[in-house]
């Protein structure tokens, strides 16, 4: 695993050699955390929010599985277990909100997770498998964040729920018996709320397992860095403790500051009101809109209002599926011999405007559909849809990249950390040897 | 690829060795080996993935009794059916005339208002208040509601627009108003379901 000079596990203690040839869990974690896995020196702040989200995900598990104790999965009871969490639970308002706002604060790392291997392309091979693993860790986070949302019986989980299982009805012939198979009857209701209870909490540990070969897969070729160079030796790496393990937990603090601030200041900021309105099936909220961190695709959804060959609906839906599993082709749609966007300098930009159409997706998404930002959520699908199969395979094949550093060591004596090109980088070593 | 068959002499003594050499025989039991846990396993997932369908008590709710005699024409109710809401409109001879005067073929689910509705009691209009959409309630059977640019009912939430017949104008939604199974028990009360 890793590179030749990483540090092997020595255990001194009696105890710690016998449990060593017997299972040796401290050496898989020394292997993987410890001075046993040799990572990249130059390693930015970007490189935090691995670690963070893997932090977010325990924080969401210990405070579900306690919520889980004092809350009623019956369409009766549901609502009211949970204003009892908020009101006689000895700091069960604390444990809620934690969880609440958990689920953001996961998706917030895990966006700028996803967004840290764009730029840097660790999508790229030979680290393809961890892409993939990732984009399926980020569709098993959106079913249990859906799943989750919908446990309060409040209106917008009610209709969140009426909403999301309705995509199903879009398909064709089968579709409503798929739905009502799903839901366990005609509407959401006790049989809904019921097994996405079960659901709920059986996803966080796929996550957690799907997690485990995400980690597995990164220690096969090891961390990318920000120059995007492969590692050419000891020169190159420090051992991950004591030197992020450092790093890290100074992030973690910051994190920390943030998702504190949440919780105690401004608890609601990212919930929605009539969340706190018992579920009624017989009126919709005035807007239905998802939480935020959905809000993008559901703007993807919405934005296909014309029948053509399909009907809008199942368009819809199928755009906002295809927007995600898109992803899964980054690797192969994206050709460029260079990983960091550090020096892909068109690239670069267009990175940079696909964020800029993500945000814009994102407000269409919880703005109401006026004829205006119908249009607006069309442009910005449309641009969305074209980054990926368009534009990223022919600026990769077109783009002439800025010469790289001949090693990372080099880019960080230079003093650029890997963010400028080199004079004494030639065109020869433009692409990473490997 | 030769086999055990061909190249041994009928009645030629069998060593285990030849029973490993032997590929057709092999693949023959292990194929049928998986086939069957294969058939087995999706026997064993049957009675799981059926005990997700709707239960006997959610069947049970399948029928309601809806009273029309305090509806007057212009009004409509909501009621609730299987758990959904049901719209129940007495339609004023302006809308019937209004959906009337729409050629059905024009529509994106063609229908008129005579084939979603009980012969001679055309201005009683019951379909479920289900957005064929995403299955939001639409606007437009309550007091005051909005009813949207044709008149009958609208969803807000994605921009669907019904006319009175309950048919589908614009907007992203597919379907037509569903109109459920039910029948007139007398003048004034209908069962669904």
């Amino acid at each position: 695993m890793s590179f030749p000079w990483a540090k092997q596990y020595e255990p001194k203690h009696p105890t710690m050699q016998w449990l060593d040839s017997r299972l040796p869990l401290p050496r898989f974690v020394y292997n993987a955390v410890g001075a046993g896995y040799p990572v990249p020196r130059n390693l930015n702040y970007f490189w935090n929010f691995g670690v963070l989200a893997g932090v977010a995900l325990v924080c969401q598990i210990v405070t579900g599985i306690v919520l889980a104790m004092h809350f009623s999965s019956d369409a009766a009871t549901a609502f009211t277990s949970v204003e009892h969490i908020m009101r006689d639970v000895n700091g069960g308002w604390f444990l809620r909100y934690a969880h609440a706002n958990g689920a953001s604060m996961f998706f917030i790392v895990v966006y700028i997770h996803i967004c840290r291997g764009l730029y840097y392309g660790s999508y790229k091979a030979p680290r393809e498998m961890i892409w993939l693993l990732g984009v399926v860790i980020f569709l098993l986070m959106m079913a249990t964040a859906f799943m989750g949302y919908v446990l309060p019986w409040g209106q917008m989980s009610f209709w969140g729920a009426q909403v999301i299982t309705g995509f199903f009805s879009a398909i064709p012939v089968v579709g409503d018996s798929i739905r009502i198979w799903l839901l366990g009857g005609y509407a959401p209701d006790a049989a809904t709320l019921n097994r996405f209870f079960s659901l709920h909490y059986l996803l966080p540990f796929v996550i957690a397992g799907a997690i485990i070969l995400h980690i597995w897969a990164l220690h096969i070729p090891g961390s990318n860095n920000p120059t995007g160079v492969d590692v050419k030796g000891p020169q190159d790496t420090v051992p991950f403790h004591p030197y992020y393990t450092a790093k890290d937990g100074f992030g973690l603090g910051i994190f920390l500051l943030v998702f504190a601030a949440l919780i105690f200041f401004s608890p609601n900021l990212l919930g929605h009101p009539d969340n706190y309105i018992q579920a009624n099936p017989l009126s919709t909220p005035a807007h239905i809109v998802p939480e935020w961190y959905f809000l993008p695709f559901y703007a993807i959804l919405k934005s296909f209002t014309f029948d053509f060959i399909l009907t809008a609906k199942l368009w819809g839906v199928l755009a906002m599926f295809g927007s995600i599993l898109l992803l899964f082709f980054l690797p192969w749609l994206d050709s460029s011999p260079v990983r960091s966007s550090n020096y892909r300098p068109v690239y670069r930009w267009f990175l940079i405007v696909l964020l800029a159409d993500v945000f814009l997706l994102g407000y269409v998404g919880g703005a109401e559909a006026t004829a205006r930002n119908v249009i607006l959520g069309q442009i910005a699908t449309t641009y969305y849809f074209l980054h990926f199969l368009v534009i990223l395979p022919i600026v990769s094949a077109m783009e002439r990249p800025r010469p790289l550093p001949n090693s990372i060591t080099e880019a960080v004596l230079k003093g650029k950390g890997g963010t400028a090109p080199t004079k004494s980088a030639v065109e020869g070593n433009m692409v990473p040897a490997e | 690829m030769a086999t055990a068959d061909t190249t041994l002499p009928a009645g030629a003594p069998h060593s285990a060795d030849d029973v490993v050499a032997d590929p057709r025989r092999r693949d023959y039991m292990q194929i049928g080996a998986v086939a069957f846990a294969g058939i087995g396993a999706g026997v064993i997932a049957l009675p799981l993935i059926n005990s997700m369908n709707p239960s006997a008590d959610v069947l049970a709710l399948s029928s309601t009794q809806v009273d029309l005699s305090a509806i007057q024409p212009g009004q409509s109710i909501k009621a609730e059916f299987r758990k959904q809401p049901l719209f129940v409109r007495n339609l004023t001879p302006a809308e019937i005339a209004a959906a009337g005067a729409v050629p059905a073929d024009s529509l994106r689910d063609p229908q008129t208002l005579e084939e979603r509705t009980k012969a001679g009691k055309t201005n009683w209009l019951v379909t479920l208040g289900v957005c064929t959409h995403l299955g939001c309630v639409p606007l437009g059977a309550g007091e005051g509601e909005n009813k949207g640019p044709f008149g009958g009912y609208f969803c807000p939430c994605h921009g669907s627009a019904y006319d009175t017949a309950g048919r589908i104008r614009s907007g992203p939604a597919p379907l037509n108003l569903a109109v459920p199974e039910y029948e007139f028990t007398s003048d004034t009360a209908i069962t669904v379901g």
